[in-house]
């Protein structure tokens, strides 16, 4: 499965909804705020195993806005739109933690 | 017309919600009556101001620009919590050097924004007539 | 929808997409206003244009009279000279011609 996650985890639990339910074989994208997740901050851990396993993604767009670019968490990928599209078809059904 | 102290707190990032740009509308309209305005950058807030934010790949406007205007509007107080930056994994020097031009110092450049701990914003809050939070 | 010169306007006059201005969309706005335009608008003009892509918004007018006093001296930065140019207010007439969204806090 694929999840994305659109908001930052400083400011809603969806993130931490979405860890607390996820299966060994998906994967996370983030977009919009959620990409506030990537940046190397207090909220890292949250993420740090799964981004090893090269399981959480990242909208390029979305961290470029932001200006987090060089402050990204260790072993987050980036994706454009077209890489977005690939993870969708990779991964089948998609859940959104709006 | 009378001079009131105006603060504004935003706790939000820039483009997942609609509140940074309409705060930001908010504050060049106050300044335009001539208010005492004051800035403040707490939890996401923080990342409206942070140094190179480019929003090609969005196609949203790119408003972090007009942080740098605020200067000319003699908004000159921008408060962000150390706290909230620190949490972040973000520093002062993570953040756009915004200035104003002084009037009473041979129009030297100085530095708008200020980094304060939670309990100095807390005083600072306390002294505003007004509040408004986005 | 109006338009100037095939350029979409909103009910106020303003060009709807940005993008879409040139020098001679200028000059048919201010003709439709009874203004020709000088050398002295355009100074007034480019400079609200270079100000909108520094800071992506369209100055207040006292912003503006501080700027361009700065800019090209005080007998050009007051709002007595701007207001000969432009006397539906260098602000919201200024910005209309040089493609600007009317700035804000403007009413």
């Amino acid at each position: 499965m694929l999840h994305t996650v659109n908001k930052s985890s400083f400011e809603r639990n969806s993130l931490q909804s979405c860890l607390n339910t996820i299966d060994d074989t998906s994967v996370i994208l983030l977009i919009e705020d959620g990409v506030i997740s990537a940046a190397k901050n207090n909220n890292s851990s949250m993420i740090a195993d799964l981004a090893t396993q090269g399981r959480v993604y990242a909208l390029k767009g979305d961290v470029e806005a932001r200006g987090i670019s060089s402050k990204l968490a260790d072993n987050i990928k980036l994706v454009d739109y077209a890489g977005f599209v690939d993870l969708v078809v990779e991964h089948g059904t998609a859940v959104s933690w709006v | 017309m009378s001079t009131k102290k105006f603060m504004y707190l935003n706790r939000r990032s820039s483009f997942g919600t609609v509140y940074a740009l309409e705060s930001l509308e908010v504050v060049l309209i106050a300044a335009a009556f001539e208010q005492d305005v004051s800035l403040a950058f707490i939890d996401d807030g923080v990342y409206q101001i942070v140094e190179g934010q480019n929003t090609d790949g969005i196609g949203m406007k790119n408003f972090s620009k007009t942080y740098h205007a605020l200067g000319d509007y003699e908004i000159n107080k921008l408060y962000v919590s150390a706290e909230s930056l620190e949490e972040r994994g973000l520093t002062e020097e993570d953040l756009m050097p915004l200035v104003y031009e002084d009037e009473d110092d041979d129009w030297e450049e100085k530095p708008s924004v200020k980094i304060v701990s939670n309990a100095e914003l807390s005083k600072i809050m306390s002294e505003q007539d007004v509040c408004l939070s986005f | 929808m109006a338009d100037i010169l095939g350029a979409e306007v909103d009910e106020e006059g303003f060009l709807v997409d940005l993008k879409d201005w040139t020098k001679e969309i200028a000059e048919q706005m201010a003709k439709d206003d009874d203004i020709e335009l000088t050398e002295e608008h355009w100074d007034v003009i480019d400079f609200l244009r270079e100000y909108f892509e520094e800071y992506q918004i369209a100055p207040a007018v006292r912003v503006l009279t501080k700027a361009i006093a700065k800019r090209m001296g005080k007998d050009k930065g007051n709002s007595k000279y701007l207001y000969s140019l432009f006397p539906y207010g260098p602000g919201k007439q200024g910005c209309r011609f040089a493609g600007l969204p009317k700035p804000t806090g403007c009413i």
